[in-house]
């Protein structure tokens, strides 16, 4: 009896240290950009499950995350690469990497986690289980629109020299580099949701660089040449960010560069098929996981709005104002909810994406970027 | 006297004041306008202003660049660069008030 007891207690307190056995299939991260904290989030039950602290200069982060789902690599403007443990709610591996840095990919087999820095300029490259350095590409130039490609590739843009560069790591330490010229000043870039196209926005000329991955030494060729029509530019008050979520049913919804429109591509022919006038200078324009909508927000002043494109119209079916500066969009895995981060209201709100009404609201500090597990298998993100 | 008429257009009631009087902006102002710093020309220029794809904004990086020049910058942009002009949202006292700031280190929200 005695014996049994003792067991039952070492049971108990076994239970009490070790988290509940859950997945992570629905878990994701928010960023508290002013306070250095990310929130890890669950998407099922709408709620914060616990903060980490300590992650430095979080203006301008972004995460990918392990294929396995349990971790997130959380990509700081100071140059912190910080690996966080899901399940834990905590810091399992965090190092400095650059001096300003932008953001990062992770590669297809999950093993490799890259950097994209400002400065100084260049990819480094680092194993994902343990951080340590494998290896570094230079550019001499602002990296922009870092993609993972099918093949241990990478793909990127270099803002100042206006080049795309694809860099091979099937040996990780020692990356295999072919370099195209791109346009002027490639702000970000994206890959197609198949790993096959990869573009770069141009900030310094109307038009989209596009580079076929199945066939890099064609080179990259331009798309959306002259859209301005040499009409003048309105002030860009914000980057916008290019990812993969803008393909959608065969078309790409991409931002305008100093117009207030989307412009809208077919991915057969690569030609523009039509343009969306919207609120402001889009920043986000991301379809639903269904592609049967694209959300829009917008940059500064004009980021107190969202707006809804209906895919098969091309009209707008909503107009809403979820909050002061709606920084970040992301979609629950198969895209029936939407959260939106509100900057300077504190919070993230959560929206049913069919009647576009708020089932939730969560409480963060100056949220920023929202990331979900789901992106840990899709190629791009 | 270059005024900032379309500040006054643009965004009337809450720059006035500041614009008409070329002083101070008022204290609640000030608040909202190092928020702005921080958070909006932050989306460039990072947070602590220490660079992105803008430059540095930093006492140190600023210290020996001549403030007209800077407030030029911030009033009409630098075509053919990703620093837009902020005429249409900020006044010219609005923006030597910033840059005084910035000069001898940006205060914190
Ligand atoms: C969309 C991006 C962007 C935003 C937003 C932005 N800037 Fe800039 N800014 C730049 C870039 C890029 C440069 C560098 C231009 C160059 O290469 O000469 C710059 C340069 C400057 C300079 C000149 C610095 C120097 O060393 O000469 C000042 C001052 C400045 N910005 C202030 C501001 C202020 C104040 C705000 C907000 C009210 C702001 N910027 C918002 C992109 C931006």
């Amino acid at each position: 009896m005695k014996a049994l007891l003792t067991l039952l207690v070492l049971f108990l307190s076994g239970c009490a240290q070790t988290p509940a056995i859950r997945g992570t299939g629905d878990l994701g991260i928010v960023i508290e950009r002013a306070s250095g904290r990310v929130a890890i989030v669950d998407t099922t039950a709408r709620s914060v499950l616990a903060r980490v602290d300590g992650l430095g200069d979080l203006s301008h982060a972004s995460a990918v995350f392990s294929r396995d789902g349990r971790y997130a690599y959380v990509f700081g403007r100071d140059g912190g690469l910080t690996k966080i443990d899901l399940l834990l709610g905590r810091i399992a591996k965090r190092v400095i990497q650059a001096g300003n840095s932008i953001g990062g990919a992770i590669s297809q087999d999950g093993r490799l986690v890259v950097a994209q820095n400002y400065t100084p300029g260049g990819i480094k490259v680092f194993d994902a289980a343990t951080l340590e350095l494998l290896s570094e590409v230079p550019t001499g130039s602002k990296v922009v629109g870092l993609a993972d490609l099918p093949g241990q590739r990478f793909a990127y843009a270099l803002f100042d020299a206006g080049e795309i560069w694809l860099t091979d790591l099937s040996n990780p330490r020692e990356p295999r580099t072919q370099k195209f010229p791109a346009g002027r000043q490639p702000y970000d870039g994206l890959v197609t949701p198949d790993g096959r196209h990869y573009m770069a926005g141009l900030f310094g000329e109307d038009g989209i660089a596009l580079l076929d991955a199945w066939r890099p030494e064609a080179g990259a060729r331009k798309i959306l040449e002259n859209y301005g029509r040499g009409e003048e530019k309105l002030p860009v008050f914000k980057m916008p960010h290019l990812r993969g979520w803008a393909v959608a049913g065969g078309r790409a919804y991409l931002p305008a560069i100093g117009r207030h429109e989307v412009l809208v591509v077919d991915t057969a022919t690569w030609r523009e098929v039509g343009r969306i006038a919207v609120k402001g200078q889009p920043v986000f324009v991301m379809a639903r996981p269904d592609s049967r909508q694209i959300w829009v927000n917008f940059a500064f002043p004009n980021n107190g709005w969202v707006q809804v494109i209906d895919t098969p119209s091309n009209q707008i079916v909503q107009t809403l104002q979820p909050g002061k500066a709606i920084l970040h969009m992301e979609f629950t895995p198969r895209g029936e909810e939407v959260w939106l981060s509100a900057r300077d209201d504190n919070m993230v709100g959560i929206y049913d994406t069919a009647t576009f009404t708020r089932k939730a609201t969560l409480a963060a500090d100056s949220p920023s970027g929202i990331f979900f597990t789901s992106r840990a298998h899709r190629t791009g993100f | 006297m270059k005024l900032a008429l379309p500040a006054l257009t643009f965004l009337a009631v809450p720059l006035a004041a500041a614009a008409v009087e070329a002083g101070e902006p008022a204290p609640a102002r000030q608040r909202e306008l190092i928020h702005l710093v921080r958070q909006d020309c932050g989306s460039c220029h990072g947070m602590k202003l220490t660079g992105g794809l803008g430059s540095p904004l930093t006492a140190e990086a600023l210290r020996d660049k001549p403030l007209e020049g800077l407030e030029a910058t911030i009033h009409g942009g630098r075509p053919g660069t990703a620093m837009p002009p902020w005429k249409t949202i900020l006044s010219e006292s609005e923006i030597q008030w910033i840059v005084h700031k910035l000069m001898t280190g940006f205060p914190t929200e």
